[in-house]
């Protein structure tokens, strides 16, 4: 294996919670922007535009992109040796009576909601990233040939059903990764305090709810009112 | 108590291991579950079959050689024991009882349920000291530590290197173990000339012997029977990343 690769688990670890984080800060961004979508505001179409343009044209979120695909990259990749590795340590023969320690399920199957959420960003970017780069086309552009994204949206959750209900599960996987993930990541870069850390666990819970059932309100909305 | 024990059997290292199904009879339920084992033996050794090996030594809870991996869980049902201190009212009579060796790379199989635990004693040659001064007998009073930080060493201290982190952990990984063996150094004064070295040297052995990655489940926590805390873990993780950042010197 390349050198990079073949750090020291903790080193590992903690890039990998380093990029976790910084993908935290970014889900919140994209809440924030696609919460729009929904008729918060007379203008939320507007905002909502607005706030996709300035994505997509601005200097410094150009660069901030890189380093978003990058933070993924790195967890993904990560994500996979660390787990490769795990099963390996195990040895040839694992426990035919299981595992019945109550360790809590959202930290047991990270890799499992994590994949599914991989699954998801891979649809996800197919749809909306590929457009913009031209890869994928859509019927839904302006007269600059610059692809119209809250049509795009509003249009996959309003004729397809299937869609959104599938990206209600994903968004539910997501809140489970969310949960172990916020405070694993505090744990892994050794801040931990017993003032801090309940509070840290507690944050992370509510963000791991609060974040993805903002996502899901969007979906779900467009199915109930039709 | 009548009982059915399905025990993992194994000749040797080389050998496949099978399950084998005992029944043991007249059982007390006040006797311990390495006591139940040594009825079971003495009734194999009667009928000159060979007896079940498991690892046992003090049989009170603190020397750390009692293993075994008991219904899914190290050290059986029941929290902060050795399986020593395991007794058999904690199982219903007819129950089948399935005890395997634990599972992990590192710990190879010797025979039946004994496994070769020396890759912790590799971990702690690598650093887990501190190097011996000579000369005369210090004042006790001469380095002055706070309460606190004694009771928290003593805690991680009280390791008795069983390995049952390794066995509950999902990826077999050793860090409450190795964390146990830092912070008992990293908190006290007396630790603090070799701390960088020490952290660095037995985090890397405990990458070469084959444990796995931490994935902060806790499991470790909840099964070890000296109720070690993660923030052990936490607090290795602090002393390694800050020796990997800042210390000039080269392990």
């Amino acid at each position: 294996m390349i050198k990079q690769i073949t750090f020291s688990s903790i080193t590992k670890k903690v890039i990998m919670s380093l990029a976790g984080l910084f993908l935290i800060v970014f889900l919140l961004v994209h809440l924030g922007i696609n919460l729009f979508l929904l008729p918060l505001t007379e203008n939320h179409r507007e905002i909502f535009e607005l706030a996709a343009n300035f994505m997509a044209t601005n200097p410094l979120i150009k660069i901030m992109e890189i380093f978003l695909f990058g933070g993924f990259i790195i967890h993904i990749i990560y994500g996979i040796v660390v787990q490769l590795q795990n099963w390996a340590s195990r040895g040839n023969i694992g426990y035919k009576s299981g595992n019945k320690t109550k360790a809590s399920l959202s930290s047991r199957y990270m890799i499992y909601t994590g994949i599914l959420v991989l699954l998801f960003l891979a649809m996800h970017i197919y749809q909306f990233y590929f457009i913009k780069l031209g890869l994928n086309s859509s019927v839904f552009m302006d007269e600059h040939g610059h692809p119209l994204f809250y049509d795009i949206a509003i249009n996959l959750f309003t004729t397809q059903p299937a869609y959104s209900i599938l990206y209600i599960v994903l968004f539910v996987f997501l809140g489970f990764h969310l949960n172990h993930a916020f405070q694993s990541a505090f744990q892994t870069l050794g801040w931990e305090h017993p003032k801090y850390t309940p509070c840290i666990k507690t944050l992370g819970l509510v963000y791991a709810i609060v974040v993805p059932l903002g996502f899901i309100i969007i979906p779900l909305y467009f199915l109930i009112m039709k | 108590m009548d009982l059915t024990l399905k025990i993992w059997r194994q000749e040797n290292a080389q050998a496949k291991g099978e399950f084998k199904n005992y029944q043991v009879k007249g059982v007390s339920k006040d006797s311990s579950f390495l006591e139940m084992l040594d009825v079971l033996n003495e009734s194999l050794v009667d009928k000159i079959e060979s007896p079940v090996c498991f690892d046992h030594d003090c049989r009170e809870g603190i020397c750390g050689m009692c293993s075994l991996y008991i219904n899914g869980r190290p050290h059986g049902p029941d929290d902060a024991i050795t399986t020593c201190q395991l007794h058999m009212r904690k199982f219903k009579n007819g129950e089948t009882i399935t005890v395997e060796p634990w599972r992990a790379k590192p710990f190879p199989v010797i025979k039946d349920l004994v496994v070769d635990r020396s890759a912790l004693d590799e971990i702690i040659q690598s650093g887990g000291y501190t190097s011996a001064s000579t000369g005369g007998v210090p004042d006790a009073n001469a380095i002055l530590i706070s309460k606190y930080d004694s009771d928290l060493a003593m805690d991680a201290a009280s390791c008795i290197g069983c390995g049952a982190c390794v066995a509950a952990c999902k990826n077999a990984s050793a860090m409450l173990f190795v964390s146990a063996k830092v912070s008992q150094f990293a908190l006290l004064p007396q630790g603090q000339v070799e701390k960088e070295r020490r952290v660095q040297k037995m985090v890397a052995k405990m990458d070469e012997l084959g444990f796995g990655n931490c994935t902060n489940t806790y499991a470790c926590e909840m099964e070890c029977p000296k109720e070690i805390s993660v923030s052990n873990i936490a607090r290795m993780n602090r002393e390694f990343l800050g020796a990997k950042l800042f210390s000039r010197e080269t392990v």
